[in-house]
């Protein structure tokens, strides 16, 4: 029974949960989902580029493109945000004064895109030679061929690693708070700690927890219905066949 | 079929290799606008290194092609390309698009049609393979016949003044062969000048009006194929057929 009561005093104090909780959602979870948004569309965009320099033919921008990915994917994360965030912050202070948040995104997108362009890479290798070529051979540049053709199809078949890629920024976001973040710019984990810290037991941060599940639990499923979809093929479509067949039944 | 405008095209001594291996060593053919040529010979000849040298998927080291009398291997071979259709062996159709998008793709962004216009070209192209009514279905909802058909409706949406065909049966169930091989041959009915990769030697005595047959990288015999399949000069073809037949 000591156990129990000494497990309830840490993690289930209802009412340091109470005191925390519209300063979590208010500040904490908004913080949160825009390093995050910030983070996955800059990441994103990165990654694509990276991925695209590292199939180019051309020696000179397939090696920025692999040395790049070999730093970033190496380098524990919390280094790089430290490197990057206190680093240049010296020079950036001159441009929006000494708000982490930039360069903070900045870091977490750099390193999000060392993996995901390793991601979009994996998925338009596996995209068969013919398709590129029966583009071509239709009179397709080499680029256009690449971007409506294989791309596209390249992008579908990781969209399942893509998905994990943002779950894993939505948690490394929390790192940020390594920047030294003000008030109003506390994230869920940072608010979290700040209040166990004042409350003595920790059930602020299982909160906090709960908050990131929220915005996770959602991502993995969507990533099973991906997997799902791919393995399965698309539903949707067939019945769209179906559909129109029984248009033409009707006529 | 529709009206068609045909180019003759010719072949001059081309010669491809990849890396030490000459794949090509000076290969002859010349096709007349609206004459069908089927290309014949053991696998690893260089037949379908040939058509990819024809439309510059692959340049060739040496020699020239010619389309309408004019050589093809100085100017922007993306422009050479939308002259000429070429159907492959496994379809490469785009999967991520309908059978109708697959169509109005190039009809779009390289014709820049717009996307009314296009969609009814590739409505024409469709009824005339015999497939209007698959326009919404994904490529991989249909058999492989019809996916061969979709490949051959898109290459001619372009209206290309040749159509090049690299085993274009090779890939598809017996029953389905039939099918593709009779829209082949309205198409070299209707005038398309047409080189065609083939193992299927009827299709080859009856449709082609010549027949070239190529074994390590040249052309080692041509001529009607009356004469290629029962006169045949050289041993080496003598013995293909004789195990083809």
């Amino acid at each position: 029974m000591d156990i129990w009561s000494t497990l309830s005093d840490t993690f289930l104090d209802w009412e340091s949960m109470k005191a925390v909780l519209p300063e979590m959602l208010k500040v904490g979870l908004v913080n949160t989902l825009i390093l995050a948004a910030a983070s996955v569309v800059l990441g994103t965009v990165l990654g694509m580029i990276v991925a695209v320099l590292a199939l180019s033919t051309k020696p000179w921008l397939r090696w920025p493109a692999k040395i790049y990915t070999d730093i970033f994917r190496g380098l524990p994360a919390i280094l790089t945000i430290l490197l990057i965030g206190q680093g240049l912050s010296p020079i950036t202070r001159h441009w929006w004064g000494p708000n982490p948040y930039p360069l903070g995104i900045l870091a977490l997108s750099l390193i999000a895109a060392a993996y995901i362009g390793e991601i979009f890479r994996s998925g338009i290798q596996s995209v068969e030679k013919g398709q590129l070529e029966a583009a071509r051979a239709l009179g397709f540049s080499y680029t256009s061929g690449m971007r409506l053709v294989v791309i596209p199809q390249g992008v579908r078949r990781v969209l399942p690693a893509l998905v994990n890629q943002f779950i894993a920024l939505v948690k490394e976001s929390s790192l940020v708070y390594f920047l030294g973040l003000l008030a109003s710019q506390r994230e869920l984990f940072r608010i979290g700690q700040d209040a166990a810290a004042t409350n003595g037991n920790l059930s602020p941060l299982l909160l906090a927890g709960i908050f990131y599940l929220i915005i996770t639990v959602p991502l993995t499923h969507l990533v099973n219905h991906f997997d799902k979809r791919l393995r399965e093929g698309r539903p949707a479509e067939t019945e769209a066949v179906k559909l129109e067949e029984l248009a033409h039944a009707n006529h | 079929m529709r009206t068609i405008e045909a180019a003759s095209l010719q072949v001059e001594g081309v010669e491809l290799a990849f890396g030490t291996n000459k794949v090509l060593r000076g290969v002859d053919l010349a096709v007349p606008a609206g004459h069908t040529a089927c290309v014949i010979g053991p696998s690893g000849s260089g037949k379908s290194t040939l058509l990819r040298a024809i439309n510059r998927l692959l340049e060739p080291d040496a020699g020239d092609v010619k389309l309408g009398g004019e050589s093809v291997l100085r100017g922007d071979p993306d422009v050479l390309r939308r002259r000429i259709g070429m159907v492959f062996q496994h379809f490469n159709l785009f999967p991520h698009k309908t059978v109708l998008d697959n169509i109005t793709l190039p009809l779009r962004k390289i014709k820049k049609l717009d996307t009314d216009a296009a969609q009814e070209a590739a409505r024409e192209q469709l009824e005339l393979v015999g497939l209007k009514e698959k326009a919404a279905a994904r490529p991989g909802n249909l058999s492989g016949g019809q996916q061969q058909r979709v490949a051959i409706a898109r290459a001619l949406a372009m209206k290309p003044e040749v159509m090049l065909f690299d085993e274009a049966t090779s890939a598809l169930d017996p029953e389905l062969v039939k099918g593709v091989l009779a829209l082949m041959a309205d198409l070299a009915q209707a005038g398309m000048t047409m080189v065609v990769v083939t193992h299927e030697m009827g299709f080859a005595r009856e449709v082609a009006d010549q027949v070239a047959f190529m074994d390590h990288g040249v052309v080692v015999e041509s001529g009607v194929p009356e004469q290629v399949f029962t006169d045949a000069d050289s041993p080496r073809l003598r013995q293909f057929l004789s195990q083809v037949l």
